[in-house]
């Protein structure tokens, strides 16, 4: 029930934490962009070129990671320019502002919310509307989530959370946590000692290892 | 340690560009720029994936108690083996300072109890158990006893003893 284990949490808005795992392998995330000047010697390690000696043309287009493209984007452009990806531009904003509840975030990249962050710190001039977007669709969201995490208890909760991003599994996870912790102090084993979470696990874990 | 093999190879090559532009290619920038954001992205997998070893291994003295099975210590370098120590025994002088003369041990009792005895039952075999006024109680695999609390908690936690309410 209490556990001992915290790890990192990702960051919120405009920062990444460093040592979040989960932060790490949501810039881990591609974005579409294009070269702005020919980048010498580069086209080997982003996959289009013969040999390691060619260079990228100008202008060509690339998917590149997010953490590839905070570093090589620079206030004066030269490097890289990036592009939004599909689902936050105008056609989705309007899909969502029409009912955000039926999208399926987590087909769209697991990562809508932290992903859409992070995008706001290339200048853009769609950024406004991005943002606004992006909280609006949370607000929408979160009731439902709410809801159905409090009244799942011990049920099979594979078809509530399918469609739910990264940060709303969390979410959900966390009311599902204080749903269990009030059931059971309700039924009198709050004072019961039991054995940790670690520790099950941990004996689970341990017969696959050595087996394997 | 392969990781730092790659990250050694890549700065190696970095610095042989370097002195490369630095004599009349200015072009060839982009390539240090990227090479040290790839640099940067693998320190920082690495931290992260040490930092998390940590924690993890911090959340096992709360659970385990100060020693660690051996199979968990087969896991663990020696770094890590030395941060454990050290972590316990700043938990152990902190725990004597703050409880009058013994100290008092923030390992027990994590949930409020209500009661001295408790009934357990035993999952697993142990051997033998001695408990304060010198009795050794044997744990055997479904052998129940009532012992006080402050004795079994450990055992409990580490899924050894079953805690049976009444």
């Amino acid at each position: 029930m209490s556990d001992a284990y915290f790890p990192v949490d990702p960051g919120l808005g405009l920062e990444e934490n460093f040592l979040s795992l989960d932060d790490i392998l949501m810039s881990q995330e591609k974005l579409p962009g294009r070269a702005e000047s020919t980048l010498p010697r580069l086209a080997f390690a982003l996959g289009q070129g013969a040999g390691t000696g060619d260079s990228l043309p100008e202008g060509s287009k690339l998917e590149i990671p997010l953490w590839l493209a905070k570093g090589l984007h620079d206030s004066k452009r030269r490097i890289i320019s990036v592009e939004l990806p599909k689902v936050y531009k105008e056609a989705w904003r309007t899909v969502f502002s029409a009912d955000a509840n039926v999208v399926d975030l987590h087909k769209m990249g697991p990562y809508y919310y932290g992903f859409g962050s992070q995008l706001l710190n290339f200048d853009n001039p769609e950024n406004p509307e991005i943002a606004q977007t992006i909280l609006q669709t949370f607000i929408t969201r979160f009731r439902r989530i709410m809801d159905s995490s409090q009244n799942a208890y011990n049920e099979d909760t594979s078809a509530l959370v399918a469609r739910l991003d990264e940060l709303e599994r969390a979410l959900f996870q966390a009311g599902q946590k204080g749903l269990n912790d009030f059931q059971c102090w309700e039924k009198g084993q709050a004072s019961q000692i039991t054995a940790s979470s670690l520790v099950q696990n941990y004996g689970k874990r341990k017969f696959t290892d050595m087996e394997g | 340690r392969q990781t730092l093999e790659e990250m050694r190879a890549l700065y190696e090559r970095n610095q042989a560009d370097v002195s490369e532009a630095k004599s009349g290619r200015p072009d060839l920038i982009f390539l240090i720029r990227f090479r040290h954001c790839c640099l940067l992205r693998n320190q920082r997998c690495v931290l992260a994936y040490l930092y998390d070893r940590l924690l993890r291994m911090r959340a096992l003295r709360w659970e385990y108690g100060s020693v660690l099975p051996s199979s968990i210590q087969f896991h663990m370098s020696a770094e890590e083996v030395e941060w454990f120590n050290r972590y316990k025994k700043s938990l152990a002088t902190y725990m004597r300072s703050v409880g009058g003369e013994e100290g008092l041990d923030l390992t027990q009792d994590i949930k409020p109890p209500k009661s001295l005895y408790i009934e357990v039952r035993c999952l697993r075999d142990y051997g033998e158990f001695e408990i304060d006024d010198g009795t050794t109680v044997l744990l055997k695999k479904n052998s129940q006893h009532f012992l006080p609390r402050w004795k079994c908690e450990q055992l409990i936690r580490q899924g050894v003893l079953e805690h049976i309410l009444s």
